[in-house]
């Protein structure tokens, strides 16, 4: 063994190692970050530091790409986990005298007997947005928009702590359970449709996405019409757009009628 | 010598065990989603049996094998017990209890996450808790391949390192260093959101953190297959290894090139530039070097060995060799699969040709006949030659390990070659059903069927491998004498230092990392708006 110390220039194995090992980034570099952004004729530089800064990564603030701002108000409501916390007493109790004023068309005990929503036992998260939406002009409604507009957040925060705290009844107009539909439990993966259940509940649940089970059949598919017309389109991500754009009528009404006739006290079906 | 056999079994019963049921699993994946099967009814199932299939497959088995095995050559190849065998076992349990911890929230769907843990999706903290807890054990194993070797070279210390176990500590820090990425991943990222410390996560840096680990980490598992090339098959075929200095310099470019490639795998991710995954391109073609050395390095061995054994002409020596010797059928199988592995490794790491298989079954294909052919048949030779030295009883039932062998090859063929197909049509991958009645599908359903088929023969072949195991451990007592590894055309007598040691390797690791992943991290955790809610698996 050579006792010549390692870390040193006088060591051919060191120098050639370091040296064959620089210039192969250093070769590399120069391809990536300097040759690369040259060759794509879309990126239109400032010069050679331009080019690297782009390669790089770094954010271009850039003229041309300035957003297009849409000609309606999108929703403004960031979902979090924090959303899913449990309210308050006090929260659920400022939230049950605000109901009072929702009791004409959501139900005494948050189950309507038209075909609005059911309310009790509505993930809070969900109520929450809706209402936010309605007051900023997101979702527009003849009815509910005027009842939003004087609403603080923090009432908006108690009423849907509120109707969680609810307990989930059975539906004013219940039908006969009906088994899950192919839309509901595989969706249509061509179409780039997902299964209803995996965000509405029968697989799975996700933030914000509202609990169907026993809602109103009509209310449902007024809904998904109206997502794929763009009647509504308070959807943050334009999610229930794209999905209700390529369903056909036939798989709204058995994704409506589905839920509908779910018992309401179930939260999280198992599939058949 | 080997002294500590309990200890090793124990590793590889616990790996191959665990093997043996994410097998079935991955099997019931591949029938679940074939046209054999109507679609899943909730296809969180599949997602489960992903995460438990792949968390088994990429964590517990190989670090167990490479640990087991790791203990038996510092052993037998430095010829002398193990020092710290009570860490050595605390690193075991803290791998079981690991797996554990981390296998029943998978169960219960509380963590399916995939292995590669996908923030912003969020499983159950008991899952990344007991993943890390598995690595901690793995970081034990490290340290003791570290101290052994000192101690070693202490009472020996104008001796070249043997081979394997140079190789063997290689291994070892590639994969300390390698797992820090994760590591960071999962305590600085993952673990405060899952305690509900925090509800936002930087995606794109946990995914950056993830691809530190997640390519050098093929080569930790591979390691124990090449260390088996050079130090196992030689002598197990009666030749001798050709070149002890070709050996050292693939397990150093190993160490030093395996990890600033890992950006290949975020070729299609926008929070990377674009010049930094050329340079991980590039870093990811020098990989074929050692690979390239080792297959001349060995198929040189191999014909050493015909030739002794009265070999002739410049082909036909290949019928001299002993192709009923299982070591023998393996390497040959394993040649087979790493071949075409490796070749379509060839389009992934182009950034490129990459963009026409991204995310498609190709990639599954590919990484399958990587590691479950050409890496996994050498865990089984491993195996095959270390038990009668580990059990004191002799392995004798060479038909079933032959038809053992040949099953895993057809099976894994028959397996991804159809996988590599239809991802050239397009199918996706990570997907739990497929509308095969589709005329756009249809015609890949043929493929898909086929290499469901493949999945089986694999799960037989499974069986037949944990039934020798079995026998193994009931055949009659017999001396099995000292476990021995090849031994050089030239022994080495004067070795240059960089060659017998780690220091300078070591140190281009770290710096080539600092180069190709320093930025590209330092940019992403210095930006304040690149986090996104984090989504709570099961979450109401």
């Amino acid at each position: 063994m050579s006792n010549e110390p390692l870390f040193s220039t006088k060591n051919e194995w060191f120098v050639r190692s370091v040296a064959v090992t620089a210039a192969v980034f250093i070769v590399t570099a120069l391809g990536g970050f300097v040759l690369l952004p040259y060759l794509q004729p879309d990126l239109r530089l400032g010069g050679l530091w331009d080019a690297i800064c782009s390669a790089a990564g770094v954010v271009r603030q850039s003229a041309a790409t300035a957003s297009v701002k849409p000609d309606f108000k999108t929703s403004m409501v960031i979902m979090t986990s924090d959303m899913l916390r449990r309210p308050g007493s006090e929260s659920v109790g400022h939230g049950a005298t605000l109901a009072q004023q929702c009791a004409i068309c959501h139900g005494p005990t948050g189950v309507s007997r038209a075909d609005s929503p059911n309310l009790a036992g509505q993930y809070a998260s969900t109520v929450y947005k809706q209402l936010h939406d309605f007051k900023s002009g997101a979702r527009v409604n003849a009815i509910m928009t005027p009842f939003a507009l004087p609403l603080s957040d923090q009432d908006m925060v108690d009423l849907a702590g509120y109707y969680a705290y609810l307990p989930r009844l059975p539906p004013f107009h219940s039908e006969q359970q009906l088994p899950a539909p192919r839309i509901v439990i595989n969706g249509a993966p061509l179409r780039g449709i997902a299964p209803c259940g995996s965000c509405h509940g029968a697989l799975d649940n996700k933030v914000g996405s509202p609990w169907l089970e026993g809602q109103s059949a009509a209310y449902l598919t007024a809904q998904l019409q109206a997502f794929a017309s763009g009647a509504r389109r308070n959807d943050i991500s334009q999610q229930m757009r794209n999905i209700a754009r390529k369903m056909t009528f036939e798989e709204m009404n058995q994704a409506a009628h589905y839920y509908a006739s779910q018992p309401s006290e179930v939260v999280h079906a198992t599939a058949r | 010598m080997l002294t500590s056999k309990r200890l090793i079994l124990v590793h590889f019963w616990l790996a191959f065990s665990l093997f043996g049921v994410a097998l079935l699993l991955g099997a019931w994946q591949m029938f679940i989603r074939s046209p054999l099967h109507t679609w899943i009814t909730n296809p969180e199932w599949y997602y489960r049996s992903l995460t438990a299939h792949g968390t088994v497959m990429a964590y517990v088995l190989p670090t167990l094998v490479a640990m087991g095995f790791g203990y038996a050559i510092s052993e037998s190849a430095l010829e002398q017990p193990l020092i710290g065998r009570k860490w050595a076992w605390l690193g075991f349990w803290l791998v079981a209890v690991g797996a554990v911890t981390a296998m029943v929230p998978v169960a219960l769907g509380l963590a399916s996450v995939l292995y590669t843990f996908y923030p912003p999706l969020i499983g159950n903290v008991f899952y990344y808790v007991g993943i890390v807890l598995a690595v901690v054990g793995s970081w034990i194993w490290v340290a003791l391949m570290s101290i052994n070797l000192r101690a070693w070279k202490r009472t020996n210390p104008e001796k070249a390192i043997p081979l394997p176990m140079f190789a063997n500590v290689a291994g070892s820090y590639l994969w300390a260093w390698t797992s820090i990425g994760a590591a960071l991943e999962l305590l600085l990222q993952i673990i405060p959101v899952a305690l509900g410390l925090r509800s936002t996560i930087d995606a794109g840096l946990a995914r950056v953190f993830f691809s530190w680990t997640l390519h050098a980490i093929v080569y930790f598992w591979l390691i124990p297959t090449y260390i088996a090339y050079y130090t196992i098959v030689p002598r197990a075929i009666g030749g001798k290894l050709y070149s002890d200095t070709m050996a050292r310099i693939s397990f150093i470019l190993f160490l030093v090139i395996a990890m600033p490639i890992g950006m290949h795998h975020t070729f299609a991710d926008p929070q990377v530039g674009a010049g930094f995954k050329f340079i991980h391109s590039a870093f990811t073609a020098l990989v074929a070097l050692p690979t390239l050395l080792t297959v001349f390095t060995i198929c040189a061995s191999v014909e050493i060995a015909a030739r002794l054994r009265g070999g002739r002409g410049p082909f036909g020596w290949a019928r001299a060799l002993p192709w009923n010797n299982p070591i023998m059928l393996a390497v040959a199988f394993s040649f087979i699969m790493l071949g075409f592995g490796g070749a379509g490794g060839l389009i992934n790491m182009s950034y490129q040709l990459d963009t026409t298989i991204h995310n498609t079954q190709w990639i599954t294909g590919h990484f399958h006949l990587i590691f479950g052919g050409a890496i996994v048949i050498m865990y089984f030779a491993i195996a095959y030659d270390l038990w009668p030295h580990l059990t004191g009883r002799a392995l004798t039932n060479f038909r079933m390990m032959r038809a053992q062998l040949w099953l895993w090859f057809i099976g894994m063929i028959v397996t991804t070659f159809p996988w590599h197909w239809v991802g050239i049509l397009g199918m996706p991958r990570r997907m739990a059903y497929f509308d095969f009645t589709s005329p756009a599908l249809q015609p890949q359903a043929f493929s898909v069927t086929i290499s469901t088929f493949g999945s089986l023969l694999l799960v037989l072949s499974g069986v037949l491998f944990l039934l020798v195991l079995v026998q193994g451990q009931f055949a009659p007592r017999i001396e099995a004498g000292t476990y021995r590894f090849s031994t050089d055309i030239h022994p080495p007598i004067r070795i240059p230092a960089p060659l017998n040691g780690y220091a300078l390797w070591v140190a281009l690791m770290i710096g080539l990392t600092v180069t190709n992943y320093g930025f590209p991290i330092a940019q992403l955790a210095l930006r304040s708006d690149t986090s996104v809610p984090a989504v709570y698996v099961g979450a109401q």
